[in-house]
């Protein structure tokens, strides 16, 4: 077996600033003031806040040493299913740091922000190319609310036509969001199940779909890591009976440059920008969900809209039929820039090829470890595969315990327990950022622990052991949650 | 998990297929999760249960319980109205793992019509069931 990159470390503990405070240590010392000292209003003056007192090198020990706790893309391989955990690349921090584009203002008006308008309209226009609508709004601030944004331009839509419906079918293979996101908009889930091989049949929607419906929300591919084959054929059912197509594009990584959501007849699809472009994700946000919608459906986007007219840009807000602002100004700028970045960085065969690379990636983890872990559906996948505890459940080893293990190897476990799909699951997305090396070392470690799960089961139980923390009681947080420090 | 050979199965109730149980005593129906379903569930960490004089019909679903793998709905076996729930298991939700038919019962309630109860499963034909 090659070497892992999991091994033993020093890792430093270390206080609060409050507990390393010192009164009159400070990191620099100002020169003395050589301007006349002059009153200020008494109304204004006050007590001073309370701050920890640091030198310098306090304060840089102190947050170098916090982020040696963490596990990021950047230290390992972290193969979160669904959760797209691609690189990052470097440049695109480069781009947002810019100062034109980090110093901009929200408020300094459509005249003095020519650059970032392009660069917000180029970046919709980006985006509708791939995935085939012809407008797309970058206001929402993360994948669910860009889910809430596509539900409220769906009830738009119905109560423009003068009818409102009352529920929204979601297959048991969506995200778990969805329900959530339909709710809020006042509609009642109605849960369908994916057919034998792991997806929808178009009977199964056909069966519930009626003209109290307002539409069906797919994730494509879905969250078993399989594409809805009978997507085409499930549009136009929803479509025969009035209802809208909600694709949840968090998947999208799968599919750039190869299918467009938009072409298959899906109405509204979000995306997000901290997955497949490469934005930073999780602790490292904040994301961004923009929302793509067929031309029936631009009259119902979010404003402000940026429009061009000849060579300006600006924003437009006399929108009638919209739903209203999603976010505070116009979403989360750096983050457009980043994922603008990304795209002309990568081009069209660019991002193609990572697509290619993500499905091949997940596939090649899939052939390798389907005789070693459970494979509940065993048919190509997409960019991630799941499998589960089932051949472990002998030794009384579960997901759980395999997924804390891989900590000690070096590696961020895998997405578990979800999809609920399939009991236990334990659901890998390698994505195509992720080298052969890389992946082979992290078969070897599956393969290694689950021969640990035969030989060392009580090992498994207590894993992980080479972390600063080991394992924590997640029953006895979640039972008696400590809620202050 | 454990085998099937290794749960508990009460003779005293009747189960369903969501595995629920339901026993009667006197006028009043007391429901619970089998050894099967909280074993499934693993640990669990919090029991959602309905309001006292809330009404339900066969198969709605009452209240949820969550463990650290997932949160699962539960469903009513039989038609009727609240009159108890159980208390304890807002401070001690462990108590559906350790004690499924006693002291880790979820609700009782005045059932609309007792005839529903034949529809249930007995331990047999419940374990029947499991072992598919």
């Amino acid at each position: 077996m090659n070497k892992q990159p999991g091994t033993r470390g020093l890792i430093f503990n270390e206080p609060q600033l409050w507990d390393k405070s010192r009164k009159g240590r400070c990191a620099v010392s100002l020169p003395r003031a050589d301007v006349k000292r002059c009153q200020l209003d008494a109304s204004l003056v006050g007590e001073s806040p309370e701050l920890p007192q640091l030198s310098e090198l306090d304060v840089v020990r102190h947050y170098t040493r916090l982020s040696q706790w963490n596990f990021g893309v950047d230290s390992g391989m972290y193969p979160l299913g669904s959760c797209t955990m691609k690189y990052n690349p470097k440049t695109n921090e480069v781009q947002a740091a810019r100062q034109g584009f980090a110093s901009a203002h929200p408020l300094a008006g459509d005249e003095f922000s020519q650059g970032a308008l392009k660069l917000m309209y180029d970046l919709e226009h980006l985006l509708g190319e791939i995935t085939g609508f012809p407008a797309v709004t970058l206001q929402p601030a993360a994948g669910a609310h860009g889910e809430l944004a596509g539900m409220l331009i769906i009830h738009a839509y119905h109560a423009k036509k003068g009818k409102q419906r009352t529920k929204i079918i979601i297959p048991d293979t969506a995200h778990g969001t969805n329900p959530a996101s339909a709710s809020l908009c006042g509609y009642e889930s109605i849960n369908i199940k994916s057919g034998e091989k792991g997806i929808l049949e178009p009977a199964t929607v056909a069966a519930v779909m009626d003209e109290d419906t307002a539409g069906i929300m797919i994730t494509n591919p879905n969250t078993l890591g399989l594409f809805e084959e009978n997507i085409k054929e499930i549009c136009e059912i929803v479509h025969a009976k009035g209802g809208l197509v909600y694709g949840d594009g968090a998947n999208m990584n799968a599919i750039m440059g190869i299918v467009k959501p938009g072409h298959l007849g899906i109405d509204v699809l979000h995306l997000n920008l901290h997955k497949t472009f490469s934005t930073p994700h999780g602790g490292g946000g904040p994301g961004s969900g923009p929302v793509g919608v067929s031309k029936e459906l631009i009259p119902f986007l979010p404003v402000p809209r940026i429009e061009k007219d000849l060579t300006r840009y600006r924003f437009v807000t006399e929108c009638p039929d919209t739903i209203g602002r999603m976010h505070t100004f116009y979403g989360h700028f750096g983050i457009m820039v980043r994922a603008y970045a990304y795209i002309l960085s990568m081009g069209g065969k660019g991002l193609h090829r990572a697509s290619q690379l993500a499905v091949l990636n997940a596939n090649y983890i899939k052939e390798s470890l389907k005789d070693t872990l459970n494979l509940p559906y065993d048919r190509p996948c997409m960019h991630e595969c799941v499998f589960n505890d089932k051949h472990q459940q002998v030794f009384h080893v579960t997901t759980m315990d395999m997924a804390k293990r891989l900590l000690d190897y070096g590696f961020h476990p895998p997405t578990v327990y979800f999809p609920l799909v399939v009991d236990a699951a334990f659901m890998v997305e390698p994505t195509e950022t992720e080298s052969k090396e890389n992946i082979d070392q992290f078969i070897d470690a599956v393969k290694a622990i689950v021969q640990e799960a035969q030989e060392t089961p009580e090992l498994l139980k207590k894993a992980p052991l080479l972390t600063k923390v080991t394992r924590l009681d997640e029953v006895g947080a979640a039972r008696k949650p400590c809620l202050r420090g | 998990m454990k085998e099937i050979s290794d749960l508990n199965f009460s003779e005293n109730v009747k189960y369903t297929k969501d595995h629920e149980w339901a026993k009667l005593n006197k006028d009043i129906v007391t429901i619970g999760l089998s050894d099967y379903a909280q074993d499934q569930l693993g640990e669990i960490v919090f029991v959602e249960l309905p309001e006292v004089g809330d009404i339900f019909t066969k198969g709605d679903e009452f209240g949820s319980v969550e463990s650290v793998k997932a949160v699962s709905e539960v469903y009513l076996p039989i038609s009727g109205e609240v009159v108890e729930i159980n208390g304890a298991l807002e401070d001690n939700p462990e108590l559906v793992n350790e004690d499924c038919y006693e002291g880790g019962w979820l609700i009782r309630l005045k059932p609309d019509n007792l005839l529903e109860l034949d529809d249930l499963m007995d331990k047999a034909a419940y374990l029947d069931m499991l072992k598919g």
